[in-house]
């Protein structure tokens, strides 16, 4: 047997293992370093901005978009694609919000009915991509219409506000002085990040989305396990969308337009790739922080909330180029 | 090469010799083509043999059948004499026989370990297991252990597959096969898309999984390299099999003319019931 493709020295080993590791986490390392020196950057410019409110405050903001894009980049990863999230999101929020009033359901009872509403929706759109083989784009395009619909059925349009206070807990309240949403976003992200590195499913996630033939004629399930990671991400994004409307003490009919927008962002700067099999849940934490980060910066030092829409374009831009350039450079060597 | 003392072949083949795969009279018709017309095939124990025949002679239906890919119309399949009816790859897998397709054997974004035991993770032991936690120290020895048994370099078993050379990545793609099947490999168009250099790799671990005493069923075009690998071949054309070869015995020229029916080695009309 020849060796002459492999290498040999343990120098080279270990650069090997470098530059594998780095190139799997390039998108990721780039990310988080774009977020180190935006802290520097703004802590240096504005005074308020390294202090434990205002990162609490940051980290609240971030929860629902950080919670959201974990179930995001579970779908991402499968080269599939959610633009439903907001609709669903704002659908599970309002349902969550009537049970209460008009059934004096408690606020952890409404956040059950919450998750099960976005877990049914996610299961709709887990069979219409599994099942019934349409697009992702288009499965969840078509929940994202129906989804804003009910919620105006359901509303008549209107907010549903005259909630009690126990409602803002999961928004507003607070746990040992960490705010709760905080909390829930850690949970849930260190569960899906075990679930995916560690679990069966979790491998069959990436496989699926690498080469779904391949994740086919291995015997994997791959209808049923297709359909399992839209029930589940849907069920994340019921309770994001109860988090968000315990932030606001009301649901709001038109809550999440353009949220998909925010959440597929912060997955593809954290590394996800569109083209599937690729994505991991510390870079889309990191990428939901720096959009956050950047927001809240540009509130800090006075620039226009237009603006902040433009920086966040030329990021998305950055990271995706970084994403096919590497892409480029390992199928190079193949 | 090993001899693995398996004879088979030829027309004087030794009647208490069973084939360990076998396929008589095979039909197979999509709408009013017939793309196989009582085709043949047998493979015994330990032994390579090369299925050829000119594009559209049926090799790749055959291979779909004999996969459980797709279903014939008529005639059987017996695994060591036993009856066997096919109704999806994973009823040929359960059988012990496992299918390497030219483009679509591996998942490029996972390793070399999670490719090996892809759809047959190790899990852990006791409650962990039992939620679905993979065992991936198992897999990465095992994985290392099997690919070192059949010569495959790579540089590490936990190396995306992404990363690899189009040669590591089809020796992968053929170890795995290697690996599960209890019975019979079956390649398809293996080493069409490899270099030289490459190609050789595959070709040794075909060997070594032959000395192991797998049969393996090889699709090709290149008869050179047919004839090098290969201990038997049999030639399609026109949905039947219409010669059979010992490698040895054989040259390009036989092959080529076998392939475009200037020479028949078996009878009209056996196939015709």
């Amino acid at each position: 047997m020849t060796g002459v493709e492999t290498t040999t020295g343990p120098r080279d080993r270990l650069s090997e293992w470098l530059r594998e590791r780095i190139s799997y986490a390039v998108s990721e390392f780039t990310a988080a370093t774009a977020l180190v020196v935006l802290f520097i950057a703004l802590s240096l410019a504005s005074p308020y901005f390294l202090t434990a409110d205002n990162l609490f405050n940051i980290g609240s903001q971030t929860a629902v978009i950080a919670i959201i894009a974990v179930a995001q980049t579970m779908i991402i990863i499968t080269k599939g694609i959610d633009l439903s999230v907001g609709s669903v999101a704002a659908l599970a929020g309002v349902v969550g919000a009537i049970v209460v009033r008009d059934l004096g359901f408690s606020v952890w009872e409404a956040t059950v009915v919450a998750i099960g509403v976005g877990a049914a929706a996610g299961l709709v759109n887990g069979l219409l991509v599994a099942m019934a083989h349409l697009p992702p784009f288009i499965a969840t395009l078509g929940m994202m219409s129906a989804g804003r619909g009910l919620v105006f059925i359901i509303t008549g349009a209107v907010g549903v506000y005259s909630l009690p206070k126990s409602f803002q807990l999961l928004g507003n309240g607070e746990i040992a002085g960490i705010p709760f949403a905080i909390v829930i976003t850690a949970v849930v992200a260190l569960g899906v990040a075990f679930l995916l590195s560690q679990s069966r499913f979790g491998q069959y996630v990436y496989a699926m989305g690498s080469n779904m033939e391949a994740a086919r004629r291995s015997g994997i399930a791959v209808r049923r396990n297709l359909t399992a990671v839209y029930v589940l991400a849907g069920a994340l994004v019921g309770l994001g969308g109860m988090v968000a409307t315990s932030r606001v003490a009301s649901g709001q009919p038109n809550y999440g337009i353009g949220l998909e927008l925010d959440v597929i962002a912060a997955a593809v700067i954290g590394g996800a790739s569109l083209f599937g099999g690729q994505g991991r849940i510390a870079g889309t934490l990191i990428g939901a922080f720096l959009i956050a980060v950047v927001r809240n910066g540009s509130v800090l030092l006075g620039i226009s909330i237009h603006y902040q829409q433009v920086i966040v374009g030329l990021i998305i831009w950055a990271a995706v180029y970084f994403d096919q350039f590497r892409r480029r450079r390992l199928e190079a060597r193949g | 090469m090993s001899a693995a003392g398996v004879s088979g072949g030829g027309t004087g083949r030794d009647e208490e010799d069973r084939p360990v795969l076998e396929a008589h009279g095979i039909v197979k018709r999509f709408g009013h083509v017939e793309a196989l017309r009582g085709a043949d095939f047998a493979v015994h124990r330990g032994e390579v043999v090369a299925l050829i025949g000119d594009n559209g002679a049926g090799k790749s239906t055959l291979i779909k059948v004999l996969s459980g890919a797709q279903p014939q119309d008529e005639g059987e399949i017996l695994i060591d004499g036993r009856p066997e009816r096919f109704g999806s790859p994973v009823d040929a897998r359960r059988a012990g026989l496992e299918t390497v397709y030219q483009d679509l054997a591996v998942a490029d974004d996972l390793s070399v370990a999670a490719n090996l035991y892809l759809g047959r993770e190790i899990k852990r032991r006791g409650l962990p297991g039992l939620l679905g936690l993979l065992d991936k120290h198992a897999m990465r020895r095992g994985a290392a252990e099997a690919l070192e048994q059949l010569g495959v370099q790579v540089p590490r078993v936990t190396t995306p597959i992404a990363m690899l050379s189009g040669g590591q990545r089809q020796s992968v793609a053929v170890a795995r096969a290697v690996v599960w099947a209890t019975s019979v490999v079956i390649l398809d168009e293996p080493t069409a898309a490899l270099g030289v250099v490459q190609t050789q790799r595959v070709l040794e671990v075909i060997d070594r999984a032959r000395d192991a005493d797998m049969s393996v069923v090889l699709v090709s075009h290149n008869m050179p390299q047919v004839l090098e690998i290969a201990d038997r071949v049999e030639v399609m054309r026109l949905g039947r099999r219409t010669a059979r070869f010992r490698a040895a015995e054989a040259t390009t020229d036989d092959l080529v003319a076998a392939m475009t029916g200037a020479l028949v080695t078996e009878p009209e009309d056996s196939n015709l019931r």
